[in-house]
């Protein structure tokens, strides 16, 4: 018996957020003397996954499967879970996560916790802690089927070695005909995603307009950092939604995040709870963020973010 | 087009969250409820599908009486009829197959739900409900038009967005984007009359284990303080990053 995971690659090379799903896995397959076995598609890289405790990778190697199709994908994650009598399946929290959990839940008939933080505090009934009310609160969940369903919230848990002998097999799921199918992808090449990114930089309307972003652009550029926004930055579309930080947005659950003329309303802070820590620069001392972050600069962004750019670009120049 | 859009009534997203009886159950005194913004967003998209192309649109919420309100609201802001399911929704599971039975009773063509609720972010009863009546499903959708059976989807991926073609019936995940904030409506007072008129059907629920409990909550532990550094010192604020935080 095993436990399944998910692992998402782009490109054909696995995404970071695969291995810590793989370090999770593990981490329970330890615990409870089972092994991991992944499932992927049209990866290169799977052998890499033996260094974070997969001991078997199935990968589905179909040219039909190259897009992302969320009913074959979801099948195919099913077909892999009967094949080894897998009780439970782990994936992550990407777009793509989150698209196809709860889907691979009903077709398993398994009880499915999302956003799950830590290791099970117990297998059996298997009862798990994940974030609700916005990273505002914890739940402690309890799955009452036999079998389960865990969506890891990302950066919750890290990546933790265990060297592993690895096979990969090829896997052939049976596919059914789709009604649907990509049209187009549009997406931002060279450039960090919020959802994969370790330093998040987000702006505010403190910036007073779409034309100061570039020192945002710069900042996020010199630490390897995703650009994100506040919710009026992305209703007054100075920026696109897909930045939009916050309850209504996107979740930001990285190390480092850096708040520039942003307040800290209560659902901006909800929606960066997660993240590890939290830089603020702010004109304003009595705004809001100031409570909720670790470091904090009282001071004129557009005095701050220039000096700070060319200070990190000299701490970076040595240190590399 | 037949329509049905999911409501969660969820607290304002200003709301202290707060837990009563022993940290098991949230803590509603003094908690206003709203329509959850995400199923708001689907709701007005149905709008636009009633006064373009003729769509009607039904919302409904699994719920105990004191979420009628919120139903209400979905009425006023231009909803055709309401159906609540008279139970408290224990997990996601438990709605998505209370939902399942109204969609393959109304045989609606498209079912708008919100991503994901603001309250328990489960976000699984979009696919689920998809996967239960043999839908088509997109998730994190942010836009979409329909043509006869057709429809033309773009959803959020991670870093950008994809343009998806698929066929009725079809659920989909909704959430900003899909319209614009300003879009949103707020009811006027003669859709509030209305609105008092309309259907609202109040159903027994199908008998349905919940696959998963929470059996209880906790609050995150408190921060400390956070650290000023001057903005004549940034040098200092970097080394912190680095010895301390280590994040950079």
């Amino acid at each position: 018996m095993s436990i399944l995971i998910y692992t998402e690659s782009e490109n054909g090379k696995l995404k970071k957020a695969a291995f810590e799903v793989a370090s999770y896995a593990a981490a329970i397959a330890a615990q409870n003397g089972l092994s991991v076995t992944a499932v992927s598609f049209n990866t290169d890289d799977t052998d890499t996954l033996g260094t974070y405790g997969v001991s078997k990778v199935l990968n589905v190697k179909n040219e039909n499967l190259s897009e992302f199709n969320a009913t074959l994908y979801a099948d195919t994650i099913l077909q892999a879970a009967e094949k080894e009598t897998a009780t439970l399946v782990v994936l992550g929290s990407s777009a793509n996560d989150k698209f196809l959990a709860p889907m691979v839940a009903v077709k398993l008939n398994a009880g499915y916790a999302p956003n799950v933080v830590s290791l099970p505090e117990s297998t059996n009934p298997l009862k798990v802690k994940r974030t609700t009310f916005t990273n505002k609160a914890f739940a402690l969940t309890q799955v009452d089927t036999e079998k389960a369903v865990i969506g890891l919230a990302k950066n919750s848990f890290g990546l933790k070695e265990e060297q592993t002998t690895c096979t990969t097999e090829d896997f052939a799921p049976t596919i059914v005909e789709s009604s649907s199918k990509v049209l187009s992808t549009d997406k931002a090449t060279g450039k960090v995603t919020i959802a994969d990114a370790e330093i998040v930089v987000s702006g505010g309307r403190g910036l007073k307009g779409p034309e100061n972003w570039g020192m945002i652009e710069e900042l996020a550029d010199v630490l390897g950092a995703a650009t994100a926004c506040s919710k009026p930055v992305s209703d007054l579309g100075w920026r696109p939604h897909g930045e939009h930080v916050g309850q209504t947005g996107k979740p930001v659950a990285s190390n480092l995040y850096i708040a520039i003329g942003i307040s800290g309303a209560i659902q901006h802070l909800a929606g960066v709870n997660a993240s590890k820590v939290k830089v603020v620069i702010n004109n304003d001392p009595e705004a809001p963020f100031f409570k909720a972050a670790d470091y904090g600069v009282v001071g004129d962004a557009f005095e701050v973010v220039p000096q700070l750019i060319e200070k990190l670009k000299e701490y970076k120049a040595n240190n590399t | 087009m037949k329509i049905l859009v999911c409501i969660s009534h969820v607290p304002d997203t200003t709301s202290k969250i707060n837990f009563a009886n022993n940290d098991t159950e949230f803590d509603k005194n003094g908690v206003q409820f709203v329509i959850n913004p995400n199923d708001e967003f689907g709701l007005t998209r149905a709008m636009w599908f009633k006064e373009k192309q003729g769509a009607s649109i039904t919302v409904v919420n699994v719920g105990t009486a004191d979420t009628e309100p919120t139903l209400r609201k979905a009425l006023a802001i231009g909803a055709d009829e309401a159906i609540r399911i008279n139970a408290t929704p224990t997990d996601g599971f438990f709605v998505a197959k209370q939902l399942a039975k109204v969609v393959a009773d109304g045989q609606y063509d498209l079912v708008i739900a919100g991503r994901e609720s603001i309250d328990y972010n489960g976000g699984m009863v979009p696919g689920m409900l998809a996967t239960l009546t043999g839908a088509n499903f997109v998730n994190m959708c942010i836009g979409l038009e329909v043509e006869g059976t057709t429809a033309k989807a773009t959803r959020e991926i991670d870093g950008g967005k994809e343009e998806i073609e698929t066929t009725l019936p079809l659920v989909i995940g909704a959430q900003k984007g899909l319209v614009e904030e300003k879009d949103l409506r707020i009811p006027n007072m003669r859709g509030i009359m209305m609105a008092r008129k309309k259907q609202l059907a109040v159903l027994e629920p199908e008998a349905v284990e919940a696959q998963t409990q929470i059996t209880s909550f906790e609050k995150p532990a408190a921060k400390g303080d956070v650290k000023l550094v001057s903005p004549d010192n940034l040098d200092e604020l970097i080394s912190l990053l680095h010895n301390e935080a280590k994040v950079i």
